[in-house]
């Protein structure tokens, strides 16, 4: 499956979701640079996480209106699978193919730690692998993660089932204490209403392998080329 | 042509850092603060010498950029 991964100045999780593309899709994926105007050919468009232009303004704001995101916003709008993680997700808010905007932190502090995640939706290409309401384990990294929509779009998510990961304790309840940066509704990941488009806060690319202490992140990828395949 | 920009959240959103910055006031014994909202100011030196095009050009660049009106309002002033 080719894929892509857009590097901004700062990124720093671009080669974590690089070697996870290559090892789960089986083929090197392009590294496209923040100021190219043209992306590869490709199925799979990946935003990484860590900063983007020292994330001046806003988390992802400046990253949102670089020349490469006029072209991933284009792919997206014909359909091509478009990913972000983290600052990934950040700049998909900021760009405006998803819906809300992600917050400084409820308890202000920079969190580091794997959560447990519900998987509300498996029936997009990006969650067809898991179990419907299965409990994973991704890491978190991140100081802007707080997810804020207003009232109407907050319950068009839901109605439309476009929550696709929710905070959860270990046993699978949302519950306050579960959400770990105040984001509402426990929301860690949402997909766009054409369902090409995923943003979530933890990294599922940081867990693909049991050496590196477990492979929950995998079936992410593996449900993508298992759309690929059906599509 | 000065512009300058305010951006502030919207009511409603939840603003940790001025509830942060409202605790660091209280413990350096400043009580009467009942809340503290945080926001943005931005300074603007523009080439433009007209007033209406100044303010719709400082008003896109608001929505386009300065602002992320999801979560913020934004207000303009020139001189």
């Amino acid at each position: 499956m080719k894929s892509a991964v857009i590097v901004f100045p700062a990124s720093n999780c671009d080669r974590d979701m690089a070697v996870a593309l290559e090892k789960i899709f089986g083929e090197k994926p392009a590294m496209v640079w923040h100021g190219e105007a043209t992306i590869p050919d490709v199925d799979f468009i990946a935003l990484p996480g860590g900063f983007s232009y020292g994330d001046y303004l806003r988390s992802g704001a400046m990253a949102a209106r670089s020349p490469v995101m006029a072209e991933v916003i284009k792919r997206a709008n014909d359909g091509v699978s478009v990913f972000g993680v983290c600052n990934g997700f950040q700049v998909l808010t900021e760009s405006g193919l998803l819906p809300g905007a992600l917050m400084r932190n409820a308890g202000l502090k920079f969190i580091c730690k794997d959560a447990y995640l519900k998987v509300e939706n498996n029936q997009t290409r990006f969650t067809n692998k898991y179990e419907a309401g299965e409990v994973v384990r991704y890491p978190v990294a991140h100081h802007d993660g707080n997810y804020f929509a207003d009232a109407d779009t907050l319950k068009a998510l839901e109605e439309n089932n476009q929550v696709v990961y929710r905070y959860v304790d270990a046993e699978g309840n949302a519950t306050p204490e579960a959400n770990i940066n105040g984001s509402q509704n426990n929301i860690a990941g949402i997909i766009n209403k054409a369902g090409n488009v995923l943003g979530m806060m933890p990294h599922p690319e940081r867990l693909i392998e049991h050496d590196l202490g477990g492979d929950d992140g995998r079936a992410l990828f593996e449900s993508a080329i298992a759309a690929l395949a059906n599509a | 042509m000065k512009a300058r920009v305010h951006v502030t959240l919207k009511a409603g959103v939840l603003d940790p850092q001025g509830k942060a910055i409202r605790h660091s006031l209280g413990s350096l014994g400043f009580d009467g603060v009942e809340k503290v909202r945080q926001g943005k100011y931005i300074e603007l030196d523009l080439a433009e010498t007209d007033k209406d095009k100044a303010m719709a050009a400082v008003d896109e660049m608001c929505r386009k950029l300065l602002a992320n009106t999801v979560i913020e309002n934004y207000s303009i002033e020139l001189d």
